[in-house]
């Protein structure tokens, strides 16, 4: 297997212009794509979901009225107002975690430092790699284009949550803004499949000599395991789609009773996908947070093993608990004693995982650099977000929370601030190793200081709303929760704030060009990307590195 | 040299089969998604999920004391012109015991139209003891134009329903349904 050219040497040239981009097959320019593109996105859901702070920041109807009557020239902009507010909610979903995180930690991250990690030349199929980003563009743009066509009768765009369940996503939007949607997920969840398939081929067959399965830094076992997950869900959500549209346009009734169908079994098929995805986006965050905390701690990562085989455990438990999200649907006691266990058992691999990056820190030298510093402040939040976790999973104590504020501040706290906290830990952490030059302490942790207080003043009064019993996904709410409201949006323009001193950062950087060298973290940063050069190489590891 | 592009080859060659066995795995996961829906239709009806009824060919022998009350339930789609309502609203029945009880049924309309009903009771946990022996609900059924219609359940509860723990203290169970026009 061992080889020490992976390429002829035509290949060998650096391709220049438009070429380089649109045909790439190198994996770090697709990496490097992949994070434009999630950032282009995560700016438009981060800007979709300020209409909606600025809508809820007093009650009443304030602002969608006029978005509606501006953008889609309504003749009855509340009512279109309304529905606008549910095309928000949709579209802040589906962009946030399909263009958003899922390119920037799969597809960003993953392409760039997987091969790196391993010490291989590149992906296994490079060409399969570039249709992967190609199909993420138009996949967007179906998405925005649902914006502009008819959903309900009367009213553009599709609002049927990101969940789409029937029969609100099927009778309830005949228009084909819904279908616009569905085939949008079809081609993001396509590219995720051949990444996966690429990733696991990668990882299966080109590791350096050497690099055992129990020798790869856990960055690259949670891609490995991330992998999988979207093998085993990806399809599922693939086929409960392809019903739907065949249910809305070509007469079958796999969710509709009166054909003898069951809108359930589309919950019980999405929550199958919808959970695994969950991990998905935040499983390779965990590989992130283990080799920030290792090298800024000065290190080895305490409990290797422990952390593998625990990302293994949620993963598989990840999939046989999906029904914690239907507990109203009328399961009977039994059953839902058993999804309220499995639940719970998640909390045993989650709690070695935050144990493991404490004791790691314990003793060590910390150094709180940028990195470090968002990788602290992943796990106070993500523990916030995986307690609220432990109260939701209880089915009893789920029946009073079941779509409230509550449930939005909890994935909030674990996906917003955990998998966007981890995300811009591995920016810091490899931004000099991408770039060539070092990111400025002072806008990195601003960026930080900002954003911390801004998402928590968001999300944490939320839990407060959610309690005293404020529904999701309404537009407009009673008097007696406008204070928190307030908080919350107030906290929200902070939080988007903080992503333009993130730019200004960036801007920074690459105005300053201080030269990051190959390892600017110290010896503790021991992983094989930080053995070549500030940017790498073109093609890297023409010879094989051995490992010992 | 050679050997290099000897290893490569290799190489590449385990590659494509790994691509290969999990592109296969896409696939059959993707067939499972489309074996969800008879295998869940199936584990409704054999564990009663959902509130899904029984069917039996022939009453229960054994006849318990504990008596349940049933109540009737009617809906009817948006776009079926019937009226449809249970004639009795509720009855007691020892359980074991055979009971028949009817719905009625008139179509308004000026045409022949075919509908079909789907059901479930609640509490759903007493769908897997509620077996009918004869229903309308198993047929299509065709209203003339204007035409009235008595039509029948005949139900027994199963007399396991007394040993589920579940059902303990539930002594009520309703028995739903909703018409739906039948698409040609």
């Amino acid at each position: 297997m061992a080889t020490d050219t992976a390429h002829d040497a035509h290949d060998h040239h650096t391709p220049t212009g438009w070429r380089r981009w649109v045909l790439s097959t190198n994996h770090k320019d697709i990496g490097t794509m992949y994070l434009v593109f999630s950032i282009l996105a995560g700016l438009v859901g981060g800007l979709i979901s300020m209409g909606m702070r600025a809508e809820l920041q007093e009650p009443g109807m304030q602002i969608f009225p006029w978005i509606a009557e501006f953008i889609a020239n309504a003749d009855d902009p509340v009512n279109a107002g309304k529905h606008l507010f549910n095309v928000f909610t949709t579209a802040h979903g589906l962009i946030m975690v399909f263009f958003m995180v899922m390119p920037a930690v799969i597809g960003g991250f993953g392409n760039w430092f997987v091969p790196l990690m391993i010490g291989a030349p590149d992906m296994a199929f490079p060409r399969m790699n570039n249709i992967s980003f190609w199909l993420m563009p138009p996949a967007l743009l179906l998405l925005c284009m649902s914006l502009f066509v008819e959903g309900p009768s009367g009213f553009s765009g599709t609002g049927g949550g990101w969940t789409i369940y029937p029969p609100l996503s099927t009778s309830g939007q005949p228009g084909p803004a819904m279908d616009f949607a569905i085939l949008s997920l079809h081609l993001a969840g396509a590219a995720s499949i051949l990444g996966a398939i690429n990733f696991i081929t990668t990882i299966f067959n080109m590791r350096a000599p050497g690099m055992t399965i129990h020798k790869m830094p856990l960055f690259v076992w949670s891609m490995l395991v991330t992998a999988f997950l979207l093998l085993l869900s990806m399809p599922v959500l693939a086929g409960a789609i392809t019903m739907l549209i065949t249910d809305r346009n070509f007469g079958t009734a796999f969710f509709d009773p009166s054909g003898g169908g069951d809108p359930i079994l589309f919950q019980h098929l999405f929550w199958f996908f919808g959970h695994p995805e969950v991990y998905i986006m935040i499983l390779p965050v965990f590989g992130i947070i283990s080799q920030v905390v290792s090298t800024f701690s000065k290190k080895p990562v305490f409990g290797y093993m422990a952390m593998a085989y625990a990302m293994s455990a949620i993963g598989f438990v990840g999939f046989i608990v999906w029904a914690h999200h239907m507990y109203t649907v009328g399961m009977d006691v039994d059953t839902q004693a058993y999804f309220v266990f499995a639940t719970m058992v998640i909390a045993v691999p989650t709690g070695i995982k935050i144990f493991s990056w404490i004791a790691t820190m314990w003793g060590g030298s910390v150094e709180f650099k940028t990195p470090m510093v968002w990788a602290v402040g992943f796990i106070f939040v993500f523990t916030v977000g995986g307690v609220t976790g432990v109260v939701l999973a209880n089915a009893a104590s789920d029946r009073i929370m079941h779509d409230t504020y509550y449930v939005v501040a909890h994935f909030h706290y674990v996906l917003s601030l955990g998998a966007v906290f981890g995300i811009f830990c591995g920016w810091y952490y490899w931004f000099p190793k991408m770039s060539g030059y070092m990111y400025s302490e002072f806008w990195g942790k601003l960026h930080f200081i900002v954003t911390m207080i801004g998402v928590n003043m968001l999300f944490f009064p939320q839990h407060f709303l959610g309690l005293a019993g404020m529904p999701r996904r309404y537009v407009d709410y009673p008097d007696v929760y406008a204070g928190w409201n307030f908080v919350s949006s107030i906290g929200g323009y902070i939080s988007y704030g903080a992503a333009f001193i993130f730019l200004i950062g960036v801007y920074q950087a690459f105005k300053a060009k201080v030269p990051a060298g190959d390892n600017p973290w110290g010896e503790y940063a021991d992983t094989l990307e930080w053995t070549l050069s500030s940017p790498p190489p073109h093609h890297q590891f023409n010879t094989l590195p051995k490992i010992k | 040299m050679e050997e290099n592009k000897e290893g490569q080859k290799n190489q590449d060659k385990k590659a494509n089969r790994t691509a290969l066995y999990l592109g296969i795995f896409v696939l059959t996961m993707l067939g499972m998604a489309y074996a969800a829906v008879p295998l869940y239709e199936i584990f409704c009806q054999v564990t009663g999920f959902g509130g899904t009824t029984q069917r039996a060919e022939s009453g229960s022998e054994i006849i318990l004391d504990r008596k349940i009350k049933i109540q009737f339930d009617a809906n009817i789609a948006n776009d079926l012109p019937w009226e449809f309502k249970p004639v009795q609203r509720e009855v007691e029945v020892k359980i074991g015991e055979t009971k028949l009880v009817f719905y009625h049924a008139k179509n308004f309309a000026n045409e022949n139209i075919k509908g079909t009903a789907v059901f479930n009771v609640t509490p759903d946990v007493a769908g897997e003891y509620f077996n009918k022996i004869e229903c309308f609900c198993f047929t299509e059924q065709l209203l003339n134009a204007k035409q009235e219609t008595d039509m029948p359940i005949e139900f027994f509860i199963d007399p396991e329903y007394a040993n589920d723990p579940d059902l303990e203290f539930v002594n009520t169970v309703t028995l739903s349904y909703t018409f739906y026009p039948v698409k040609e």
